[in-house]
C-alpha cells in the first residue's frame, strides 16, 4: 500500500470537502445569498443618493463577508464531529495541521471564492468606479482566506458546544478586526486618490501570518475539543 | 509490543480505574470486559491518545506513545461507536477516503476488492444513506481489510452486524492475527476466533 505525500493528503481533503458540498449545494447557496441579501439591503434602506453609497461601500460589502462567512463556520467541523470522521482525522499519521489546512482551504472554496467573485456586481449597486472595484476583489482576496483561517480556531473551539454557533461568532469577530480595517480601508484609499500598497500588503503579511500558524493551533484546539 | 503501565482514567471527575497494567504482544487478541460505565471505550480512546491518562504510560515497541505521536498513528485502525461514514458518497468513495485520511492510498480495485469481501457486492456505488444499519457497519469494517497497520482497536465491532458478518469479523480477526497483528476490543456479544486463545481483560 502506498503511502500517501503531504500534498496527497492537502488534495484528498480539499477534493473530499468539495465533493461533500456538491452533494449538499444548499449549504453553500445559503452564504452566498445571505451575502448578497445584505449587501442589498443598503441601498434600498438608505436610498439612492450615490454620494452616500460610495462612501460606505466598501465597508458595507466587507462587513457582509465577515457575517456571512460567520454562517458556514459552524459546518466546518461540526458533521465530521458527529459522525465520528474527526477521531480518524485526528489519528492521521502525516500530518493533523495539514489535513486542517486542507479543510481550512475548502472552506474558503466554498464561502469565500463565491463572495470575492460577487463582490464587483454588487459593488455596481453602489456606484463604485472600476479601479476601486479591483482594489476590492483584490483585498478580499487576501481577507477571506484569513476570516475561514481564524474562524477554524473558533470552531475547533467551540466543537460539541451547546450554543456553539453563537459563541463562535462572538470568539472570531474581535479577531476579524484587523481584517476588516486593512481590507475596507485599500477601497476607500483608492477612491480618494491614495496609494493602496501599504493596506495590500498588511492584509497579505495577516494572509502569511495566519496561514503558518492557525492550522497548527486549529489542530490543537481540535484534540483539545475532542477530549 | 504495546505496553500499558499503572493506567489510571478519568471521566470528568470520576475516576474509572487506576493501576491498570497490560501487554499486548504480536499475534494476541484480547477483550476488555466490563460493565457498562466501566471504562471500556475510555480504555480505548486513551490508547488511541484522543484523551490524556491521569495517570501512567503506554508504550509502542519500547517507546512512550506521546512522544512517537503521529509514528504510533501509523500503526493503528481505530473503529469506534461512531461509522465515521458520510451519508452522502458512496461506499467506494468512503472507503478510499477513510483510507486516505489513514494515511494509504487505495486504488479503485482494492477497495472494490474489500467491499466485496465484506458482502457488499452490487451496492458499492450506492450512496451510503440507503444502506441499512448493519450495511454501513460492514462499510466501516472494510478499512481494516485495507489497512496495513498491526494495531487494531475495536470498540464493539460487532454492533449492528448479522450472524453472516460476525463470522466474517472472527475470519479477519484471525487473519489479522496470523499475521503478527493484533487485537484490542470490546464486545457484549461471543467473538471466538479459532486457534487463538482469547486474553481477557476485566474492568470493575
Amino acid at each position: 500500500m502506498n503511502k500517501l505525500s503531504l500534498p496527497g493528503l492537502l488534495l484528498l481533503v480539499i477534493k473530499r470537502d468539495l465533493l461533500l458540498a456538491m452533494r449538499r449545494r444548499a449549504d453553500v447557496l445559503t452564504t452566498l445569498v445571505f451575502f448578497v441579501m445584505v449587501v442589498s439591503l443598503f441601498p434600498l434602506g438608505i436610498g439612492p443618493e450615490q454620494e452616500i453609497l460610495r462612501k460606505i461601500a466598501p465597508g458595507v460589502v466587507w462587513v457582509a463577508a465577515l457575517l456571512a462567512s460567520m454562517l458556514s463556520l459552524g459546518r466546518m467541523f461540526s458533521a465530521d464531529y458527529l459522525d465520528g470522521t474527526l477521531e480518524q482525522m485526528l489519528l492521521v499519521p502525516q500530518s493533523l495541521s495539514m489535513l486542517v489546512l486542507g479543510k481550512i482551504a475548502a472552506h474558503w472554496m466554498l464561502s469565500g471564492l463565491p463572495l470575492v467573485l460577487i463582490a464587483p456586481a454588487l459593488g455596481l449597486q453602489f456606484d463604485m468606479s472600476a479601479q476601486a472595484l479591483w482594489v476590492l476583489i483584490a483585498a478580499l482576496l487576501l481577507g477571506t482566506p484569513v476570516l475561514s483561517m481564524i474562524g477554524a480556531i473558533g470552531a475547533a473551539l467551540t466543537l460539541g458546544l451547546r450554543g456553539g454557533g453563537v459563541l463562535v461568532s462572538l470568539l472570531v469577530l474581535p479577531l476579524c478586526i484587523p481584517v476588516l480595517i486593512f481590507g475596507a480601508g485599500a477601497v476607500e484609499a483608492v477612491s480618494s486618490g491614495m496609494s493602496v500598497i501599504s493596506h495590500l500588503s498588511l492584509l497579505g503579511a495577516i494572509l502569511m501570518l495566519s496561514l503558518v500558524f492557525t492550522p497548527w493551533v486549529t489542530a490543537q484546539a481540535l484534540r483539545i475539543s475532542m477530549e | 509490543m504495546l505496553e500499558v503501565c499503572n493506567l489510571a482514567c478519568s471521566r470528568g471527575d470520576h475516576q474509572l480505574f487506576d493501576g491498570l497494567s497490560f501487554t499486548l504482544s504480536a499475534g494476541e487478541l484480547m477483550q476488555v470486559e466490563g460493565a457498562n460505565g466501566s471504562g471500556k471505550t475510555t480504555l480505548l480512546r486513551t490508547l488511541c491518545g484522543f484523551m490524556q491518562p491521569l495517570a501512567g504510560e503506554i508504550r509502542w515497541q519500547g517507546q512512550d506513545v506521546r512522544k512517537l505521536d503521529e509514528d504510533f498513528y501509523a500503526e493503528l485502525v481505530y473503529l469506534g461507536h461512531l461509522n465515521a461514514i458520510k451519508d452522502e458518497l458512496s461506499a467506494l468513495e468512503n472507503l478510499r477516503i477513510s483510507a486516505g485520511l489513514a494515511g494509504c492510498a487505495v486504488s479503485h480495485q482494492q477497495a472494490i476488492a474489500a467491499l466485496r469481501r465484506m458482502g457488499l457486492r452490487g451496492r458499492e456505488t450506492l450512496a451510503v444513506k440507503v444502506l441499512s444499519q448493519g450495511q454501513r457497519r460492514r462499510v466501516a469494517l472494510a478499512r481494516l481489510l485495507v489497512s496495513n497497520a498491526p494495531l487494531w482497536i475495536l470498540d464493539e465491532p460487532l454492533t449492528a452486524l448479522d450472524v453472516g458478518a460476525v463470522s466474517l469479523m472472527q475470519e479477519l480477526i484471525g487473519e489479522h492475527l496470523s499475521n503478527q497483528g493484533m487485537v484490542i476490543f470490546t464486545t457484549h456479544q461471543a467473538l471466538q476466533v479459532a486457534g487463538v486463545a482469547t486474553r481477557q481483560l476485566a474492568l470493575s
